[in-house]
């Protein structure tokens, strides 16, 4: 199919009308807004055949479409910042249900102060939520995820978030190439829920009381269940690819095998770093960017496998996490680095509420790192583009 | 890569026209990027918005910053912005103006490059019967720039515009492009 010009959020609701779910919950919140603009005009003009429940909160939206799941409907719903934090408490309860839904986070910033502009805080808050989280470099990306998060959900048996970068990749206009309807809806199949609530014939109780006697069986389940997603994932993108011939990776590889240094990083930022990649290339420098396309289920063994024998590794992670050392990403890589060759490895925390990266900036972290294959590391963490 | 910047005031339309000119550079069989600046939005304050136009897939995601046109929506935003800022020895600049473009020049103290001025409002006026200078700027644009062509550009305002406004709509938006392509100056 020929390419359209779209912007990210109507690359996202594109994916919701193929889709077609059956309840979609919703409540506005910039730079959200736009994807339920363009869904809810889809509903108007009766080209999908779904509801869309316009709630008073996004409390109330998760809570909805955990109602809906749980009655057997295929759900979906979108947020952004402080739209997520609201939802928070419902998060945690549908992914410890075993609920699937694919739902849409425009990543924005948390207030204090308040900031509409992109940052991963809020996603990144809910890694400990039990949902499964992909974050998108591009338009196209974030249609695709959709589509593939959608049947993901459906056979890991948990929720999906997929992650695009507020206004840059929300509010961007770029090429998008859509499937065609019939084989999206094809690739999907129906949706069985496990134990719907609508079964009246075999009722079941949800959500009961559950106190030291076996609500940490459930919990060691429920962690089991999201290890046993990342096998789950790799038959999806397979599947996918067969049906679509685009590839789902965990992680691209962009000139990471001969690297010496190697940025990771993730969604937007990662289109900026392989413009530099191939800058610094061409003046013969053995750099690369490994682009983590999955966040959760963390793939900790494959990125052990990738980073093995560099020298210097940058993690870019555009979220603070306070207290801490160094924000998420660079946590976890560091961590499951721990056991191989433990190369050298720092942080940038960049591009908070929306602070530009520009490439002269991706650069001067090459320039950097590269000087730390023969010297030490003096600052772990280091705050990129802040005035301090 | 070609990359366009577009200054105007909110509600002059400078995000869709950057929206129509990427649209019609896809058109065209180019790979397209285009953005604009969100600040506190409402009417009157000045609004950046951006297209990338490019052989290749435009990959990077940061603002543009180095400009090969600008195009000024809105004659005040000369005196209030540094709207050359970035523009190349060989940047073009346009600008709505009743103001030839060498008195842009010495205004703006700006030597190099070209310059194109083009009363877009008045073009505006004429056909709307009101001030919406976006459509005949992308006249004025594509006359200096070349960044598509006169046809593509017509084509892609019909495309937007028929189902949702009607011919009437179109054909004075045809007619603004049109009448600004022809009656932009350069100096």
């Amino acid at each position: 199919m020929k390419a359209k010009a779209l912007s990210g959020a109507e690359s996202v609701a594109n994916a919701m009308r193929q889709i077609d779910p059956d309840v979609v919950p919703a409540y506005p919140i910039t730079p959200q807004t736009d994807i339920m603009h363009a869904y809810a005009k889809f509903v108007a003009d009766g080209v999908v055949s779904g509801e869309l429940i316009r709630v008073e909160s996004e409390h109330s939206a998760m809570s909805a479409a955990v109602g809906a799941g749980m009655a057997g409907a295929r759900v979906m719903t979108a947020t952004s910042a402080n739209g997520l934090a609201l939802m928070w408490e419902i998060v945690y309860i549908a992914s410890s249900l075993r609920l699937p839904m694919c739902m849409a986070v425009v990543n924005r910033a948390l207030s204090a102060p308040i900031n509409i502009h992109c940052d991963h805080s809020d996603s990144m808050g809910c890694r400990d939520t039990g949902w499964m989280q992909m974050y998108a470099e591009n338009n196209q990306e974030s249609y695709e995820n959709m589509i593939f998060g959608m049947k993901y959900a459906e056979k890991a048996k948990l929720p999906f978030m997929m992650c695009l970068d507020g206004f840059i990749t929300s509010h961007g206009i770029e090429p998008v190439t859509l499937f065609e309807d019939e084989k999206v809806k094809a690739f999907l199949g129906e949706h069985k829920q496990d134990y719907p609530l609508l079964d009246v014939d075999n009722p079941t109780t949800v959500g009961p009381l559950d106190l030291f006697d076996y609500y940490f069986e459930h919990k060691r389940k429920q962690s089991e269940g999201m290890f046993l997603a990342k096998g789950i994932f790799l038959e999806v993108a397979k599947d996918f690819e067969a049906t679509f011939g685009s590839k789902i990776d965990i992680f691209e590889k962009y000139h990471t095998d001969d690297a010496d240094t190697v940025i990771v990083a993730m969604s937007s930022t990662c289109g900026t770093a392989k413009e530099v990649v191939d800058k610094l290339r061409v003046e013969g420098r053995k750099i690369g960017l490994l682009k983590l396309r999955l966040f959760r289920p963390f793939p900790s063994y494959e990125l052990k496998e990738v980073l093995k024998g560099k020298k210097v590794i940058a993690v870019l992670d555009r979220c603070e996490s306070f207290g801490a050392f160094g924000g998420p990403l660079f946590s976890e890589i560091r961590s499951a680095l721990y056991e191989v060759s433990k190369p050298k490895i720092c942080n940038y925390i960049y591009g908070l509420g929306g602070r530009e990266i520009d490439m002269a900036m991706i650069e001067s972290i090459f320039d950097e790192i590269e000087k730390y294959t023969t010297a030490d590391i003096k600052d772990f963490v280091k705050y990129l583009g802040v005035r301090e | 890569m070609k990359e366009v910047t577009i200054i105007g005031r909110g509600g002059q339309g400078g995000k869709s026209a950057a929206a129509i000119l990427a649209e019609a550079a896809l058109e065209n069989g180019h790979y397209i990027q285009s953005f604009s600046e969100y600040g506190a939005e409402r009417q009157g304050a000045p609004v950046y918005a951006f297209c990338r136009i490019d052989e290749k897939p435009i990959r990077i995601h940061s603002s543009v910053t180095n400009p090969d046109v600008v195009a000024v929506i809105d004659p005040t935003l000369t005196a209030a912005l540094p709207v050359t800022k970035g523009l190349s020895d060989e940047g073009i600049l346009i600008v709505n103006t009743l103001e030839t473009p060498q008195q842009i020049r010495d205004k703006l103290n700006f030597t190099k490059g070209k310059v194109f001025t083009v009363d877009a409002t008045g073009i505006s006026i004429d056909c709307f019967g009101r001030n919406i200078p976006n459509s005949p700027m992308l006249g004025a644009i594509e006359k200096a720039a070349s960044l598509v062509t006169l046809e593509v550009l017509k084509n892609k305002i019909s495309d937007k515009f028929l189902h949702k406004l009607g011919q009437e709509v179109v054909d004075k938006n045809v007619q603004a492009i049109e009448r600004a392509f022809n009656e932009v100056k350069e100096g």
